[in-house]
Order: C-alpha cells, then structure tokens, then sequence
C-alpha cells in the first residue's frame, strides 16, 4: 500500500467494500426469506421449513439451486429488452441504497481516510436513499408493462401508483428527523441522537413517535408488503407484476423485495432509532476497553435493531389482513400525509420555541 | 475526474436525447428521458451542486417520468405513426438551431463577467454541504418569489382538481 496514490488505495478500498456489503446483504436477503418462512410457519402452529440441514438452514441454499436450474421461460409476446432489464433495475435499486448505511461507528482504515462500516458517507445521503427508492419504481411499472399480460399490468399499476402516493408520506416523515439532525447525512443523524442513549433516540426523547409511525406504514407501502401487498394480490392477480417472470428472473425480484425491506429497516434504525448506538448510551463504555469490542458492538446494536424490524415485518404480515384498494389510497392521501405536515409543523415549532 | 464524469455522462445525455427523438414507441422515448434526466443530475453533482442532483432525481426522474411512463401504460399507446413533417422545419431547422445555439454561447462567452460567478458548493473538493446556503438563500432574499411560486403550483393544484371534479 503506498502512500503517494491515495486515490488508488481510496479505489481499492472502496471495491472491498462493496463487495463484501454486497456478499453480506445477499445473505441476509437469503436468510431473512428463511426467517419469514420459520416465524409466519410458528405464528400459524406449524414448523416452516425443516427438513434441509439442521433447523432448516440450508432451505436458502437449496432454493436457490432451484431457482438457478430452472428453464428460464420467455413467453413470446413480452417487450424483449424491458422484459429482461425490469428485474434488473428492481434489484439494482435495492442493493445500490445500501451502500449510504452507515453499519457501526464511525472507525477509519489505520492511515487512510475510508471508513470501514460505510461504503459512501454523502451528505446528502438520505435524499440519495429517497432517490434511489423511487427510481426502483420504474423496474415494477415496466416489468407489468412489458409482460404483455392484464394481471401484470394490474399489479404494476397498482404498484406503482401506491409507491408514488406513500413517497410523499415517507418523505414527509423523515423531515421532522431532518430538522432536529440539521443534515441529511446519515452519519449526522445518527451522531445527533447519541448523547443519552435510548433516551436521545428520535421515537422517545425526540418526540418523532407520530413521524415513526407514518414512515413504518408508508415503508410497508413502499415495499409491497402486508397489509399493502394489493399488487401481488394472489387472490385477484395471481401473482400480479411477477407473473410472467420465471427462474433468476424471478428470483430478482424476489432479492429486490427482501433487500428493499432490509434497507427500509436499516433507515428506520438511523433516523429513529439512534443507528449503532446503545440503547445504554455511554454508561457501559468503560468496560469495553479493546479495539475489537469498541469496534464489533456497535455493529451488533445496529444488527440487533435492524433484526427487530424484520420480525415486525413478518409478525404484521401473519397479524392483518390486505387492505382495499380505495381504502389504502385515502388513508395515504388524507390521513398519513396531513399529519405528516402537521408532524413537521410543530417539529418546527417546537425547534424554534428552544433554539 | 471531474472530465472523465463530464465526457461520459454528456455523452450519454446527448445520446438519450437523440433516442428519445429516434425510438417509434413513446414507452421508450420516455424511458430515454429519464437516462437524459439521470445523466444531467450527475453532471449537476459534478459541478458540486449535490441538492439539486437529488432533487432532479426525486423529482424528474422518480416522480414526472414515473406518471408519464404510467400515462403511457393506462393509454396502451402503441407505436407513433410517422408524417412527413412540414417542410419549413425541414428546411429551416438545422441552421435555426444551430443559430440559436452560437447565438446563448456567444452572449454567454462575451457577457461572463458581467454575469458573475457562483460558489456551488465544496463538496467536490472536500467537506461541506451547499443545502444550508440555498435554504439560506431561498428564505431570505429570494424569499418572494419562492413563496409565490408555492402559490402558483397550489393553484395548479386547485385547478386540476376543479377540472376532474366536472367529470364526476
């Protein structure tokens, strides 16, 4: 490693780092498939899957051996390049909004400038994650439209117009957040709620509960999930805009969905939950005196925070019911975004009553 | 760096420029569209003007194109059918344009100084957000025409909703 090519080893580094977020998230879009199928299998007094290794644990291993050998179907009256680069831009959006989360504390490379548990610190790295999130509608409205099928196009134009309605909710909850952090860097955000530890946090000491519960139903809306899974509404659209879709192609959108719900929580983590920080705060930090345990919990914390959230995922998909589909517009339209803007109104307020 | 950036992503904002004339199906002229809108948030970032790269991308590329590409969808368009085209923008076209354009950058080139220069931002070259600047600049002097732009689009707003209510 030599010290007169900063950039290359800037380069170098960066590249390790993707890789290894990458291998790591696809993991964990593996095993939370795994996860789902165990607890709904537990929520609904039955097993899940148990048969493969021990506890089932090799199931996401043998899945996708499944999906890779599979014939890769292309039905005849599909738009060829869309048909092929919808699932492409689904997964390419999820994975890509990862690299802005920041996994543990902030802990540079020993003489260079790169931060070990961030793959991009941007200041404005949650309007990129917005960004990202709302390209990666274009992979479901295409995908819908290019199968050339009534039930897909059903199900991307449900999709997408529920994705663009619970954007603005979403986006409008995160302001209140945003104001108190004065940044949009997640680092930022993140520093701004470490003081005290759970009580610091945004849902408790900041006052942001109102703006966490709009932006948890607004996220389940963006992802596609129960109780707002009305796109692929199995009932009414067989499988809606992956119908068509079959082998890897499928199982991209698959991994999108997943890998959508793991950043959604890792979000949720940041801007609400304090990121890596305890929930202790500082009051056990003189006994983890090494490098390694002042490195490695954090990441646990973050870990253990983001893993919450996942099983609250699944727990409400056993839990409720779908929504209506009129029923689901006007409860983004009137209710979630008026009290998100009186969420940032009186964020506002309060911030200038004490400031 | 920032050449290598310019080169490519000018590049590919011209090529989509010239597939979205150049494709028969409107779905794929609009998704060109998007690659221009994409490449010129880049290029906006490159120049150190990182909030309004965001915003064009959450804005054009996320929310405009996504409801023009949704139009495209629900109307089922299929592909465009060709006219000849009437002759005087055949003829007059090319050198109109090309007038135009050495007519911006010469008044641009000879008027640069008079224009003056503005400070974008220094994330290019180090740390630094420009956010704070532009909400500064937007809530202070620039503060009237902000406000009455909010209006403007409120009352498009309003209109839209009078003109869909009569067909209720």
């Amino acid at each position: 490693m030599t010290q007169s090519h900063p950039f290359l080893l800037f380069l170098a580094l960066s590249i390790v780092k993707i890789a290894v977020v990458l291998v790591i998230t696809l993991m964990a879009v593996a095993y939370t498939v795994l996860l789902e199928r165990k607890v709904l299998g537990r929520l609904q007094n039955r097993w899940g899957p148990s048969r493969t290794g021990p506890f089932g644990l090799l199931q996401p291993l043998a899945d996708g051996i499944k999906l890779f050998l599979k014939e890769d179907m292309m039905p005849l009256a599909v738009e060829r390049p869309l048909f092929i680069a919808a699932p492409i831009i689904a997964l390419a959006c999820a994975l890509v909004s990862i690299s802005m989360v920041p996994f543990g504390k902030h802990t540079l490379v020993p003489g260079t400038g790169v931060d070990i548990f961030q793959v991009a610190d941007l200041n404005i790295g949650l309007l990129v994650i917005l960004g990202i999130t709302s390209i990666g509608v274009y992979g479901i409205a295409l995908s819908g439209w290019s199968s050339n099928n009534k039930y897909s196009l059903f199900g991307s134009l449900r999709a997408t117009a529920q994705m663009i309605s619970y954007e603005l909710a979403l986006g409008l909850s995160l302001v209140g957040v945003v104001l108190r952090a004065q940044s949009l860097s997640l680092r930022d955000i993140v520093a701004s709620q470490s003081a005290h530890g759970l009580w610091s946090w945004n849902v408790l000491g900041g006052c942001q509960i109102i703006a966490f519960f709009i932006y948890l139903m607004a996220a389940y809306a963006e992802t596609n999930r129960s109780p707002f899974d009305l796109p692929e509404a199995e009932s009414e659209l067989v499988a809606g805009y992956h119908t068509e879709y079959s082998s890897m192609k499928f199982a991209m959108f698959f991994m999108a969905e997943y890998a959508n719900m793991i950043t959604v929580a890792c979000v949720a983590t940041l801007l609400f939950f304090g990121g890596a920080g305890s929930p202790f705060g500082h009051l056990f930090d003189h006994f983890g005196n090494g490098w390694f345990l002042a490195a490695a919990l954090p990441v646990f914390w973050f870990v253990a925070k983001v893993f919450a959230f996942l099983l609250l995922y699944i727990w409400v998909r056993g839990t409720l019911p779908r929504f209506r589909y009129d029923q689901l517009m006007g409860f983004g339209w009137k209710f979630l975004l008026p009290v998100a803007m009186l969420n940032i109104l009186a964020t506002a307020l309060a911030l200038a009553y004490h400031g | 760096m920032q050449i290598a950036l310019f080169t490519i992503f000018g590049l590919l904002a011209v090529a989509g420029a010239l597939n979205l004339l150049l494709q028969r199906h409107p779905i794929n002229s609009a998704l060109s569209l998007v690659v221009v809108m994409m490449s010129l948030a880049v290029l906006y970032w490159s120049l150190g003007a990182e909030f309004l790269a965001a915003a064009q991308v959450i804005v054009y590329s996320g929310a405009i194109m996504v409801l023009f590409v949704f139009v495209i969808m629900l109307l089922n368009a299929g592909a465009e059918e060709h006219t000849r085209g009437s002759r005087v923008a055949a003829i007059v076209g090319f050198p109109g344009a090309a007038a135009i354009f050495c007519l911006l950058s010469f008044v641009f080139l000879s008027e640069r100084h008079r224009l003056g220069t503005t400070r974008l931002g220094d994330s290019v070259t180090g740390v630094g957000s420009n956010i704070s600047e532009i909400s500064h600049t937007l809530f202070t002097s620039l503060l009237l025409p902000f406000e009455v732009t909010s209006i403007l689009i409120l009352v498009a707003i309003l209109g839209a909703v009078v003109l869909a209510r009569k067909e209720l």
